[in-house]
């Protein structure tokens, strides 16, 4: 038993948080930068902050992970960071050469109070940065919110650059919020097919699943590019998929620039992907292409052949709000039985719309917003299920538990695969049913007594 | 790779590459890096000076972490009876779950915390108004749900500037308690400049709080102790192998699968063993003051060090059952090394690697590959100082400075009734001069060739342009730059953590590494690069079938 020491009992827990669902806010924000072409995200704050943010990305998407740091000591701690980072931009446009800095806090110069905003115009007085470079800047203490609001951060920011000109581009601006490069990739083909001309930010297909060439590139082809990022104000609308990651961004740009934003849940499963092709088809007044019809289809076939399988199985999911909703709404559609749902984010809306996408489907849910894994756990112990839906640390209470399980979400440390074949979308959808359907069906293989063990399934 | 060879063969001169390094840093910035880019003049009697354990430039690129990794990660992180709470935000305790690859072992009493992650997870709140009550609290919760012996509270970086007195709630909490021992590491990470002041801090409150507390004797001949092994992929497992095939017994490993009572007995060793120079030794000084244990330097990274290890420890404890039964477990052992390094050193031989990996594996790991024929043409340190490169002989003139004056030295005297000299300073005497030094470590420097790279806590520039120039056939670093080195085609391989190999240390992984040089350096996959339309992009009709 690895997690031997997890117990039936629930007791109330106020102070200790064991094994969380979520981590720090700047590693989002890195994360978030890295989808903005020639950009070099800088962590202010000491440089243990920024290793551990590289290292996590780096583990995750078996990319380099560049980004500097204001590599704060005791000194810094006590005076103030601008000295380090005025220094650290200077250094940073000399050797690495980007486009643009993206600097995050931590929770060190978020205490200490430096002033980001006051730090970049010393920047820019003193001549540290250079003609048509740039550098923006997110506030992201850990203290508050998690990975996800840093995520929700940076993209804000990014706003900064947008600029309304009066003629409008005819484009729909996606901000695709955190899903994976390959997710990012899809959703910009499925705008394609449906004919829309689009503006995503961050984009970080081309850059965290860029090809092995025997050249190291620190800044890869992909990227919102910062031309991209300015004409956003002259779009049509903005479609931000997910309340948690993009919402923000979006209502920010619509008060800034007047485009219009519409808020739409991740396109993870059949009924998300419909509404998000359905908005983008009456933005942009175009028919939605057969191509994207029949993908629909094959997915409804694969679900309707299936359902045997699906149907009334008991799941458990962990991860980041704007994904499980969707994803808890997708298992519901196939008549699975979402028990368990647990985000480490905050967020008591989370709650509310769980409790709404299970409502009368015969089952009863336990739901957690700012809940950790130590309680999934629990909560599994009580309740059996079938299945378990996390992120790679659900593998502990997968083994012990003897529960099969599908890594997904942040991060995915143990397996390859999720930076290249997408979950949204139709396609997306596709993947992640023979996901689940192989490992119910391995299960099953695996405990059947041999005589009702059978070839044809 | 018939290209890679080739390019290999054109000679670079250390200065040019040094000069080549640092050619587009703003001045400042190159005058700093000078100083911590030494060629190697080893082979000649002065040792030549390098600058280490400075801060790190801001806005560089750096390998390093910092001073929470050095002491949860690395030194508590892999005892598995202990539970470690970090006092923060949720960050610092998040990154530090499971990811160093320390294995254990729960062993017979079933305890083992190291799957689990524990954190207050501070919210604004805490931060505005402290987070004592609420880490007390904590404590309690911890106590109540799981009974742990141990509580270890770690401070991040928010809870030193709040001013959090996490000592006062530790000794509350213990006293609360009573038979839990609780105690607290104020090993904020802005503290030092690197993981380094972590080691330190985390030594100090070992050696304070644990070190001593159970004098219940324990059983067995040949005590001792092993420090600066953290047991990642199971390294302390084979090494425990093998002490036990010799009779010699391990009373504690700081601290790799340990176990809290392991650290409370270790007073009772005869000698204690460093491997990791280091993280960890002023714990051996410190023993050696208070209960009279001398210490040895010892790597058991690399078969022929294995074995010379043991000898050292078999040599210090005068006993000749106990040599000849060394003897025998390395005539045992090595003829299975021997075999594999002669199939493997044929495929190896002359090729060469770089080392950028903590503050004593860029140096044991050499070992290794010169087993198998291969050379070291560049090496150095994230965290080390200058004793680790140059030899303890400078320790007397090293310079301390601000960020080493934030951490505390303990004041350490003998203890009043367990002091207790483990050899006469006549023995001792007799010892050194049978070639078991005690107190002694030469560093990196002079096991390094003439003309050699050594280079201080490298940055991701400086990686990259070092292997641009001198194209080694392997690149060891940690997982930060495994990625960009790949890009380049040049195989990496993780010393920190390994990737998914390991063991690597003691006989059985020596075989294990040779094994994964082999197929790092042979492997075909860094000739699959270049797709052949690219090798040869001459167009000559459209549709051409012969
Ligand atoms: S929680 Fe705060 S101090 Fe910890 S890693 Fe994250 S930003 Fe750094
Ligand atoms: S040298 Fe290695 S074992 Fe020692 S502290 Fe560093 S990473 Fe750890």
């Amino acid at each position: 038993m690895l997690l031997r020491h997890t117990r039936k009992e629930i007791g109330e827990r106020k102070a200790v948080s064991i094994n969380p669902a979520k981590t720090c806010q700047p590693i989002g924000a890195m994360y978030a930068a890295l989808g903005i072409h020639g950009c070099l995200p800088h962590s202010h704050g000491s440089q243990g902050c920024c290793a551990y943010h590289r290292s996590a990305l780096t583990r995750h998407y078996k990319e380099p992970i560049s980004a500097a740091t204001s590599s704060f000591t005791e000194g810094a701690s006590v005076f103030g960071g601008q000295a380090n980072l005025l220094q650290g931009i200077n250094n940073i446009f000399s050797v690495y050469e980007p486009d643009v800095i993206a600097v995050h806090t931590t929770c060190l110069s978020e205490t200490i109070g430096d002033d980001l905003p006051q730090i970049r115009k010393k920047a820019q007085t003193e001549g540290k940065i250079p003609e048509g470079k740039y550098v923006i800047g997110a506030s992201t203490p850990s203290y508050v919110g998690s990975h996800v609001t840093g995520f929700s951060n940076m993209v804000k920011s990014m706003i900064e650059f947008s600029e309304k000109t009066g003629r409008k581009n005819g484009k729909i601006n996606i901000i695709p919020g955190w899903v994976e490069p390959c997710d990012m990739e899809e959703i910009k083909r499925m705008a394609k097919l449906t004919g829309v001309e689009t503006i995503m930010f961050p984009d970080t297909s081309g850059v965290l699943n860029a090809p092995m060439t025997g050249e190291y590139k620190m800044f890869p082809d992909g990227g919102t590019t910062i031309a991209e990022l300015k004409s956003t104000g002259d779009s049509t609308g903005t479609l931000a998929l997910g309340e948690w990651c993009s919402a923000d961004a979006a209502r920010v740009l619509d008060k800034k620039c007047k485009v219009p934003c519409r808020v739409l849940d991740m396109p993870f499963g059949l009924k998300a992907t419909d509404r998000f092709v359905d908005a983008m088809r009456t933005i942009a007044g175009v028919s939605v292409s057969d191509e994207l019809a029949v993908e629909r289809g094959q997915l409804v076939d694969m679900i309707t052949d299936m359902h045997q399988y699906f149907y009334k199985k008991k799941v458990a999911i962990a991860g980041d709000p704007d994904q499980v909703i969707a994803m808890v709404e997708f298992l519901v559609s196939i008549d699975m039985c979402p028990v368990h749902v647990v985000t480490g984010t905050p967020g008591k809306k989370f709650e509310k719309r769980i409790k709404e996408i299970t409502k009368d489907k015969g089952f009863e849910v336990n739901v957690k917003a700012r809940g950790d894994l130590f309680l999934l756990h629990q909560w599994i112990q009580n309740e059996p299920v079938d299945l378990l839906i996390c992120n790679t640390y659900g593998k502990y209470i997968a083994r012990d538990e003897d529960i099969p399980f599908l890594r997904w979400g942040f991060p995915i440390l143990d397996r390859q695969g999720h930076q290249y074949f997408p979950t949204v979308g139709y396609k997306g959808g596709l993947r992640l049913l023979e996901k689940i359907l192989g490992l119910l069906l391995d299960r099953k293989d695996r405990d059947d007594p041999e005589e009702s063990f059978e070839l044809v399934l | 790779m018939v290209t890679a060879t080739k390019k290999k063969m054109v000679q670079w001169d250390p200065a040019d590459v040094k000069a080549e390094l640092i050619k587009k840093y703003p001045p400042k910035v190159a005058r700093k890096r000078a100083k911590q880019i030494m060629i190697n003049e080893a082979l000649e009697n002065e040792t030549p000076e390098i600058t280490a354990n400075v801060r790190t430039t801001p806005g560089i690129i750096t390998m390093r972490g910092c001073t929470y990794a050095g002491c949860k990660g690395v030194i508590m992180g892999p005892t598995r009876d202990i539970v470690n709470l970090v006092h923060g935000p949720i960050g610092c305790s998040f990154y530090a779950w499971l990811t160093r690859r320390n294995q254990t072992d729960a062993g017979p009493d079933g305890d083992n915390f190291i799957n689990y992650c524990f954190s207050t997870d501070m919210q604004e709140q805490d931060i505005i108004f402290g987070g004592e009550k609420k880490l007390a609290a904590a404590v309690q919760e911890i106590y109540d749900l799981m009974h742990p012996k141990s509580i270890a509270i770690f401070a991040t970086c928010p809870v030193g500037l709040i001013g959090d007195d996490i000592h006062t709630v530790a000794k509350n909490m213990k006293d609360k308690l009573g038979d839990c021992n609780v105690y607290a590491f104020s090993c904020e990470g802005y503290k030092g400049v690197s993981q380094s002041a972590g080691h330190h801090i985390a030594n100090n409150q070992v050696f304070r709080h644990i070190v001593g507390e159970n004098d219940t004797p324990t059983e067995g001949e040949f005590k001792i102790n092993l420090l600066g092994e953290y047991n990642i992929g199971g390294d302390g497992f084979e090494i425990d192998r093998i002490f036990k095939k010799c009779g010699i017994t391990n009373i504690a490993t700081f601290s790799g699968n340990s176990t809290y009572d392991q650290f409370a007995t270790a007073h009772q060793a005869d000698l204690n063993a460093v491997m990791c120079h280091r993280s960890i030794n002023y714990v051996a000084d410190m023993l050696e003051t208070k209960f009279g244990i001398p210490w040895i330097k010892v790597n058991f990274i690399g078969a022929n060090a294995t074995a010379k290890s043991l000898r050292k420890i078999a040599a210090y404890f005068e006993d000749q059952a106990l040599i000849d039964r060394v003897e025998a477990v390395i005539k045992e052992e090595m003829p299975e090394v021997e075999t594999a390094v002669a199939d493997i050193r044929s495929r190896t031989e002359g090729k060469t690697a770089m080392l950028f990996v903590g503050g004593s594996r860029a140096h044991h790991y050499q070992e290794l590959f010169k087993e198998v024929g291969m050379k070291i043409i560049s090496a150095g340190y994230e965290f080390a100082h200058r004793d680790d490169y140059e030899g303890r002989q400078v320790l007397p003139n090293l310079k301390v400075d601000a960020d080493s004056r934030n951490i505390e030295e303990i004041e350490v005297e003998a203890d009043a009734t367990r002091f207790k000299p483990r050899k006469t300073p006549v023995q001792l005497v007799a010892l050194e001069d049978a070639g078991v030094k005690f107190k002694h470590y030469d560093g990196l420097a002079p096991d390094m060739e003439e003309g050699t790279l050594i280079i201080d806590d490298l940055n991701q520039y400086e990686a990259e342009k070092l292997v641009e120039i001198m194209k080694p056939d392997i690149f060891c670093a940690g997982i930060k730059e495994k990625f960009s080195i790949m890009k380049l085609g040049v195989p990496m391989k993780q010393l920190h953590s390994y990737d998914s190999g390991g063991p690597y240390a003691g006989f059985q992984g020596a075989i294990n590494f040779y094994h994964e040089i082999d197929r790092l350096t042979s492997s075909k996959v860094w000739t699959y690069l270049k797709a052949p339309w690219q090798e040869s992009p001459e167009l000559t009709a459209a549709y051409v079938w012969e």
